[in-house]
């Protein structure tokens, strides 16, 4: 029960996180391009990585997981929004961008979780 | 300009005046105001489906447990069905039901935002990598790209009633 607190706590504080941060950058960047989605979703996967390899190789509890892992980051970051921000970038006729979203995601986010886990088994 | 910076810019739209469209329509709204990243009323209603989203994901990934080396089924699960909600709830919201101001923050935002996920799905594939299950994390990553783009394309097909013109050259203008 206390577990499942702790992740509604950590989505209370990562969804408001996201909705602000992608409406801070939509309004700094010109253009098709979703940077909002792609910045926080690179973001959260560096620190989901961090906490991951945290609790591998430091034994980090179940709660600052829960709180911190699946509720802030699961809740920051968004597959539904990215997957709808790209089908828009291919009907708006920008295939190219759509493209260039999924593969520049993909490769980021993936680099950026290794990282995290990484750095944590540096500590 | 670096190559790396050069891979996400584009050449200009056919037609400048759809970019403010592009820009409202792409990303999550327009904003309005001077700071509207920090409008409270929003901000709440966001983290009140935030509240309602995250223990969701957590309840349905303890009903389908992964071990360790295997297809991580629950995440899969989780960002295609949230995936077609939203599609589905967005042109609902943009291009049917008249315009309300806290209802794409709470249930699309909110809701489905922190039902879905972005950074397990990335450390579940690097585990993956990490354990040598490189054909499992390739199919996780490929279904689950796949099967995320084609359930927004449906959810937005179910609510249109006819097919979204992909690979136009230019959209079809949102009524607001």
């Amino acid at each position: 029960m206390i577990i499942l607190l702790g992740v509604v706590a950590g989505g209370v504080l990562g969804a408001p996180s996201r909705y602000a941060l992608d409406q801070w950058v939509n309004s700094r960047t010109k253009g098709f391009f979703p940077w909002g989605t792609f910045l926080i979703n690179a973001t959260g996967a560096f620190l989901l990585g961090l906490i991951s390899g945290l609790a591998l190789y430091h034994g980090l509890g179940h709660l600052p997981v829960a709180v911190v892992g699946t509720g802030f980051c699961g809740a920051y970051t968004t597959f539904s929004t990215f997957s709808y921000e790209t089908v828009r970038l291919i009907e708006e006729g920008t295939v190219e961008a759509a493209v260039r979203n999924m593969a520049g995601s993909l490769t980021l986010g993936l680099a950026a979780a290794a990282a995290g886990i990484a750095l944590a088994a540096l500590i | 300009m670096s190559p790396v910076w050069s891979f996400f810019t584009y050449p200009e739209p056919v037609d400048p005046d759809l970019l403010d469209t592009d820009v409202e329509e792409v990303g999550e709204g327009a904003p309005r105001g001077r700071r509207p990243w920090l409008r409270l009323p929003v901000l709440a209603a966001v983290a009140a489906g935030g509240a309602i989203g995250a223990p969701a994901r957590y309840e349905l990934a303890l009903a389908l447990p992964t071990r360790a080396g295997t297809f991580p089924l629950s995440t899969f699960v989780i960002n295609v069905t949230g995936s077609l909600v939203l599609g589905a709830l967005l042109t609902l919201i943009v291009e049917k039901w008249p315009p309300t101001e806290y209802l794409r923050p709470f249930a699309a935002t909110g809701v489905l935002g922190a039902y879905t996920t972005w950074s397990t799905f990335m450390v579940d594939t690097d585990m993956l990598l990490k354990g040598g299950h490189v054909l499992v994390a390739a199919g996780y990553v490929v279904s689950t790209l796949g099967a995320g783009l084609a359930a927004v394309y449906l959810g937005i097909l179910l609510v249109r009633r006819r097919p979204p013109r992909l690979r136009g050259r230019r959209a079809t203008r949102v009524e607001q």
